[in-house]
């Protein structure tokens, strides 16, 4: 399949990206790891008069720890974060990369791209909204950091003005005594999720919940922060009874509709579950057990 | 719209430079076929689904339907012409061979490429590790057991204990 004609530019650094994107009028759009924009452009549902190869720019990967704060460049691929050593401090990252698509997409796609695109149902938001995480982004007028909560605005749609590029992910490093996970249920491995639950927990004394981050993926337009399943854990016992309230909030605060991966009800259900099942190896890990957890799919 | 220029792609394929000027829209598997005459890499679904196009790109395997060629100027490409060595075939082809992990042969370049860049990154891997590897690589003929059969041996890892549970 061919895509429509577009002019290549290839960007050597980040301000010359930003100056092209910014030049090139309305249609021109950068080109990072490619795994959602090149199969849109050959179903033609994306012509893109422009692509600014970002895939050139020297610096713009790489994984770095700094004062109680990872930072993951912008075009970091999705498998250097599911192999990184300094990722692994928060095992919620490593849940999500080493789950996205397949191997050949996470060797390709980056986590810049992958927020950037803003996908209704892509993985690395909804993870990275239960974390403290911001983007330092460079734009035409320099840089700013913006917090992620306010970074998705719609579907595919976020904060970033014209010619801007995000350039680094920021994630604050949780407390000792907290801990997250994340599960996504695929139909197999190379589609995107039906339906997917972050969860990132702190716990207290007897095992009561300190804190609790609860957002959805794949079930509205942007990610769902479930503040009402959230609501039903903090300050809270973690019980049984409080586990069982907050799913069940999760499954109210879902905006799902019907398409080919499941029925709107159906995809209630699974949030429902999949909130559960996140909560109780949140808990688990935050108390110092290894739990492996990531997608999941029928034929694993 | 103005004509669009051709782009220079230089790139090393299993070890010897090649370079062609192709427009920016031509992807990296089209690249292979059309312009090198490399028709080992298959396209299947051209859809980001299949794994049939899957080579090593700087040694790690990718999806060259979904890669423009340009964005692998300058890269190390191998594809299933560059295993065999001489007349000898690949440790992992000749795996494939004896453990008759190909039916009709279509997905099996890409399952060879991918199961070379699992071995580089896990010598011996576990059962789980094998099924994740060739996630992204699709079997039509559905001769998945053969082929697991097939990495398993070029592994020298023992069948899992079918009592076990294998996940």
């Amino acid at each position: 399949m061919y895509p429509y004609s577009f002019q290549y530019h290839r960007a050597t650094s980040l301000e010359q990206a930003v100056a092209l994107v910014s030049q090139l009028g309305e249609e021109a759009r950068p080109l990072a790891g490619g795994q959602s924009l090149i199969p849109l452009m050959k179903m033609r549902l994306a012509h893109p008069s422009d692509l600014i190869d970002l895939n050139f720019i020297p610096g713009l990967a790489g994984i770095h720890e700094r004062t109680g704060e990872l930072r993951f460049g912008a075009l970091t691929r999705h498998a250097d974060m599911e192999s990184s050593e300094i990722a692994a401090a928060i095992p919620i990252l490593h849940d999500c990369a080493a789950g996205i698509a397949d191997v050949q997409i996470r060797n390709q796609g980056t986590i810049g791209g992958s927020i950037a695109e803003a996908d209704p149902s892509g993985d690395w938001v909804p993870v990275l909204l239960t974390l403290e995480t911001s983007l330092r982004c460079l734009g035409p007028k320099g840089d700013r950091t913006v917090p992620l909560a306010e970074f998705v605005t719609d579907a595919y749609t976020t904060a970033l003005g014209r010619g801007e590029l995000i350039r680094e992910v920021l994630v604050k490093i949780p407390p000792k005594n907290s801990a997250g996970a994340y599960l996504a249920f695929k139909r197999c491995p190379s589609v995107y999720a039906t339906a997917s639950a972050a969860v990132q927990l702190t716990l207290g004394d007897k095992d009561r919940c300190d804190d609790a981050r609860i957002v959805l993926g794949c079930v509205g337009l942007t990610p769902i922060r479930a503040k009402e399943a959230e609501a039903a854990l903090r300050g809270k016992p973690l019980t049984a009874k409080s586990i069982e309230a907050a799913a069940d909030a999760a499954r109210i605060a879902a905006q799902p509709t019907s398409d080919t991966r499941g029925s709107a009800n159906y995809k209630r259900v699974l949030v429902r579950a999949l909130v559960k099942r996140a909560i109780s190896i949140a808990v688990r890990r935050a108390r110092g057990e290894r739990v492996e957890a990531t997608h999941e799919y029928v034929a694993r | 719209m103005s004509p669009v220029e051709k782009i220079m792609v230089r790139v090393t394929v299993n070890g010897k430079p090649r370079e062609a000027a192709v427009e920016p829209r031509i992807l990296l598997v089209d690249f292979l076929r059309e312009e090198l005459n490399l028709t080992g890499t298959h396209i299947g679904c051209d859809t980001s689904y299949c794994g049939a196009c899957t080579v090593l790109l700087n040694g790690r395997t990718v999806k060259s339907c979904t890669l423009f060629a340009v964005m692998a100027d300058q890269a190390e490409i191998i594809t299933v012409e560059g295993l065999a060595t001489g007349g000898t075939l690949h440790p992992v082809q000749q795996a494939f061979a004896d453990n008759h992990g190909l039916q009709c042969g279509f997905c099996t370049p890409g399952l060879l490429l991918s199961t070379v860049h699992l071995l580089t990154k896990h010598a011996h891997p576990t059962e789980k590790q094998i099924r994740k590897a060739i996630a992204g690589n699709t079997c039509r003929c559905t001769g998945y057991q053969n082929i697991l059969k097939a990495i398993r041996a070029a592994a020298g890892v023992p069948a899992p204990d079918p009592n076990a549970e294998q996940h």
